[in-house]
């Protein structure tokens, strides 16, 4: 893969926190390398701990990283760049706003027109299945709902990089597949590159281009997999025989980094 | 309304009817306390007249003085210190003990600084207030959460913008629950220091019914105040509850 194609590119990123008030720093992530090309479905899987989210907040600009560069469409990251969105593992969604200016807050900061944000924003509420309580406030929904509320936020912004740590986790397994469908749409539609990062392998095998398995902290990269599933699919690929001997080479790489990340004797 | 506030109305009827009864049939004395009708009727009687109308402006224009500029120097300051985590950690502890100390008896040293005016009445309301409004300010600041700040950022608002359309809506509760303790301080500032040192305001005229002799005055100028301390709280708290039974905590 050449450079220049890339859309995200890391290079030596590494990332130490120092240690507060006496305790030793922590190396959240070794140096390591990653590029995508425009338009792929990456995700990243690890153990929990691995820097998995700190990788996200680097390319998002939330973070600098402690050495190496990262790159988007070209550009050094430096603060969060113009047509990246975020959906956070915690609910994001703002208390003092009900589901309709939530997923419009976005649209009116950047200035669009009252009409495109009301048109964008009814599709939005439509697919995310969230009809009935486009007046309600955060506190009246669900988590599952709330998190739909901030997928919708991002989305409507139609970032060119959709950044998403963890953002199904707090919703159910048959919600979860579904709104993993609509992701795929949303992918195909808009020709985003997507990263995911995700501790569900099924969710990885089911929806990616391509997985990066991680290793325990400090975090790199132990094996990038294509999956090779065409660009046209659904989460009825749970059925096709690839998929488990997908989620059990990913489990075979994660069995043991996971019992390392939980201080358990090696692996046998 | 609740079948709880309905009875908390009912026991306060009985209450104030037990005390009319009381009085009407002498077991409390005239001298001692006038019956509740009675003190109504006082308090008319003092409007019709125009005696306290002056002495509630007076009252008022000090309480909002006081109160006004503990809102703004409180937030100010407490916006501030949450910017300067150390210069907090220096001043936490001081913020924290400050109600101990009974700033009454500064008064004859506000009298020095501004002179004999209403300056050192404002001073006190303010002194009493401002604290309330720091460490709740302080309060909402810490538990807006971290995610909805990096929300902020990812749509790369301004920090003016991140202030006014974030932090502000997200500490609101908190700052509210500010607002509404600066209020019974700066009363309670005012009124007091109105006993003491002004010739002039509810406080004052208290006082002054009092000294003469003037029990039916005194009584309806107290009700008046308790009225009038009353309906302020009980608008906040109407505001107070709408913004909360949005956010599904009241």
């Amino acid at each position: 893969m050449h450079p220049a194609s890339s859309h995200i590119e890391l290079s030596g990123i590494s990332k130490i926190f120092p240690g507060i008030e006496g305790r030793k720093p922590v190396q959240a992530l070794s140096p390591l390398d990653l590029q995508l090309p425009k338009g792929e479905f990456f995700s990243v899987v690890g153990p929990s701990g691995c820097g998995k989210s700190t990788l996200l907040e680097i390319v998002a600009g939330l973070t600098t990283p402690s050495s190496g560069t990262a790159r988007f469409e070209g550009n050094p990251i430096d603060g969060v760049p113009d047509g990246v969105g975020v959906v956070f593992q915690e609910d994001a969604s703002f208390p003092w706003l009900n589901v309709t200016d939530n997923i419009a807050f976005g649209l009116r900061r950047a200035g669009v027109e009252a009409a495109e944000i009301k048109r964008r924003c009814d599709y939005a509420i439509g697919f995310m299945g969230l009809g009935d309580f486009a007046d309600a406030y955060p506190a009246q929904l669900s988590g599952g709902m709330r998190q739909r509320v901030c997928i919708a936020r991002t989305l409507v912004l139609r970032p060119r990089l959709i950044l998403l740590d963890e953002p199904f986790g707090a919703l159910d397994q048959q919600t979860r597949l579904l709104m993993g469908d609509e992701l795929l749409r949303l992918w195909r539609e808009t020709e985003a590159t997507v990263l995911l990062i995700t501790h569900a392998l099924d969710e990885a095998a089911m929806l990616s281009d391509r997985i990066g398995v991680m290793s325990a902290r400090p975090g790199r990269f132990i094996e990038l997999i294509e999956t090779g599933w065409p660009r046209e699919r659904d989460s009825r690929l749970v059925s096709e025989t690839g998929f488990g001997a997908l989620t059990a080479r990913l489990w075979a790489h994660l069995r043991g980094e996971s019992q390392r990340s939980l201080g358990m004797k090696a692996p046998t | 309304m609740s079948r709880a506030g309905w009875i908390r109305v009912a026991v306060l009827a009985a209450a104030v009817g037990l005390l009319e009864a009381a009085c009407r049939f002498g077991l409390i004395k005239p001298l001692t306390l006038i019956a509740p009708s009675k003190i109504a009727v006082a308090l008319l009687g003092l409007f019709e007249a125009g005696k306290i109308q002056p002495d509630i402006g007076q009252t008022l224009g000090n309480v909002l003085a006081a109160l006004i500029s503990a809102c703004l120097v409180g937030f100010a300051l407490g916006v501030t210190l949450h910017g300067l985590p150390r210069l907090r950690r220096v001043i936490d502890p001081l913020l924290a003990s400050y109600y101990a100390v009974p700033f009454f008896v500064f008064y004859p040293l506000f009298i020095v600084i501004f002179g004999m005016n209403d300056l050192p009445i404002i001073a006190i309301g303010f002194l009493f207030a401002v604290v309330a409004v720091i460490v709740n300010t302080l309060n909402g600041l810490d538990r807006t959460p971290a995610v909805l700040l990096k929300a902020a950022r990812m749509h790369r608002l301004t920090r003016l913008n991140t202030a006014w359309r974030i932090t502000l809506p997200a500490a609101a509760p908190y700052l509210l629950t500010g607002v509404k303790l600066a209020v019974a301080y700066s009363f309670i500032g005012v009124i007091a220091s109105e006993f003491i040192m002004s010739g002039a305001g509810l406080g004052y005229a208290i006082g002054y019914a009092y000294n003469n002799f003037e029990t039916a005055t005194m009584y309806a100028l107290m009700l008046f105040v308790l009225l009038l301390v009353a309906a302020v709280n009980a608008v906040l708290h109407i505001y107070e509850q709408k913004l909360l039974a949005r956010r599904g905590r009241s």
